[in-house]
């Protein structure tokens, strides 16, 4: 998708199966069905405007319930911070969770429970260390530009401003790789036509949906594998 | 030994030393982070349970349990007392880890118990068990505040509700996994 907005398509998007081997649980297959969406010449702010049309289009009301839950989807969604997210319900901050490698944990059993319930909440502004594509934020570096957006609880989308600059592009994928040969021993060889049509591309943003989970939300079913027509035990 | 990809409802791992059955599994992964497998436990020995959560790269050993065919012989101070009937071996299973099973006992009753080492920790009942009906008042016409049941209590000091037709000195069958009165048995 990078490779196209570099060749000039400004507003693209793709509908398509994902897979992800050995995940499986109430909220994720191994096999599922993302929508992407890019847009070039503006940043993730546009995409939280993007999802906050797009919802509230699809869902019948303005109000919608799930699983007991009642949700008003009318715009604008709460913003909160990753770092407000942490002061609010949890004993530590982003940067010390980081640094005891308990920042997954927090985020799934401390915070994502509380996370879109009255209404949707877009959760932003990662750690720079959790965001290998995104762009830094201007001012703050050890922050990126990135956000998720929740409804019930439930993880909807993963979107950013995207990261453009070859140069810093190039330093990441490297301390990346070397994260990774540290840890299992695989070495990788860096994308370089990726790297290549960087150089052309326009400052853009690009966001992930996970079209099961909006069933999931939209026909208030508790489990993934109710809005799928088979699931990977039953194949 | 097993790993987090093998965790799974109905799954029996060993934590600290003690077997412990998975009753409720589900993963999660926030945002491209890592996975974690989010567990619920049951102490196969104390029957307590509790949750925990599990990171991608942690291991479990194996609960070695087995469940043996064994005869009920007696109960006597120790507990209850069963007979491998291959080998004869015996071993014996306490009130608690019975608990309401134990009114379904019958002398020589075949039954399956689950081995945990050399230690009986469950016991799998026949589903339907004949037990005499020794104490039932009889049924007082005109009281429909009870509908057509009454209480009885049979040989083995288990109280339960049966039909009012059901007199004292009647066998009746019992459901062991309810507990529940099924029907008359004519002698």
């Amino acid at each position: 998708m990078k490779r196209l907005l570099a060749a000039d398509y400004a507003r693209i998007f793709q509908l398509c199966h994902c897979w992800r081997a050995d995940e499986r649980g109430s909220r994720h297959l191994p096999e599922f069905t993302i929508l992407e969406w890019y847009r070039s010449h503006c940043d993730y702010r546009a995409l939280m405007s993007d999802c906050e049309s797009l919802l509230r289009r699809l869902a019948p009301h303005e109000k919608i319930s799930y699983q007991g839950q009642s949700i008003d989807l009318e715009p604008p969604f709460e913003r909160l911070s990753v770092t407000e997210a942490f002061t609010r319900y949890t004993d530590t901050t982003a940067r010390q969770a980081l640094k005891d490698d308990r920042f997954d944990e927090l985020i799934a059993l401390s915070i994502e429970p509380h996370l879109g319930l009255a209404r949707p909440t877009i959760l932003y502004d990662y750690p720079a260390e959790l965001a290998a594509l995104a762009r830094r934020k201007p001012g703050q570096p050890q922050l990126a530009e990135r956000f998720e957006l929740y409804i019930a609880g439930l993880e909807l989308a993963n979107a950013f401003s995207e990261l453009t600059d070859p140069q810093e592009q190039r330093q990441r994928f490297n301390a990346e790789a070397k994260i990774l040969a540290d840890k299992t021993g695989q070495t990788v060889q860096l994308p370089e036509p990726f790297l290549d049509d960087l150089q052309q591309i326009p400052p853009a943003a690009g966001i992930a949906l996970g079209i099961d989970r909006l069933v999931m939300l939209l026909t208030d079913a508790e489990s993934i594998e109710q809005v799928v027509a088979f699931t990977p035990e039953e194949l | 030994m097993y790993s987090c990809s093998d965790l799974k409802k109905g799954l029996k791992i060993l934590l600290d030393g003690e077997p412990h059955v998975i009753v409720a599994f589900d993963f999660t992964k926030p945002g491209k982070g890592q996975a974690l497998y989010k567990c619920k436990l049951r102490n196969m020995l104390t029957g307590s349970l509790f949750d925990r959560t599990y990171r991608s790269g942690e291991s479990f050993e194996p609960a070695s349990l087995e469940e043996r065919d064994m005869q009920f012989l007696y109960q006597d101070d120790s507990g209850y007392v069963f007979m491998d009937q291959k080998s004869y071996e015996q071993t014996i299973l306490t009130e608690d880890v019975l608990g309401d099973d134990k009114y379904f006992l019958i002398d020589n009753m075949e039954v399956k118990v689950l081995l945990f080492g050399e230690r009986g920790i469950g016991l799998t009942l026949p589903i339907f068990v004949t037990l005499r009906v020794t104490v039932s008042d009889p049924w007082v016409k005109g009281d429909t505040a009870a509908g057509n049941s009454k209480p009885a209590t049979v040989e083995t000091g288990y109280t339960l509700q049966v039909p009012s037709f059901v007199d004292e000195g009647t066998l009746i069958q019992i459901d062991t996994r309810t507990g529940e009165y099924v029907t008359r048995v004519k002698e």
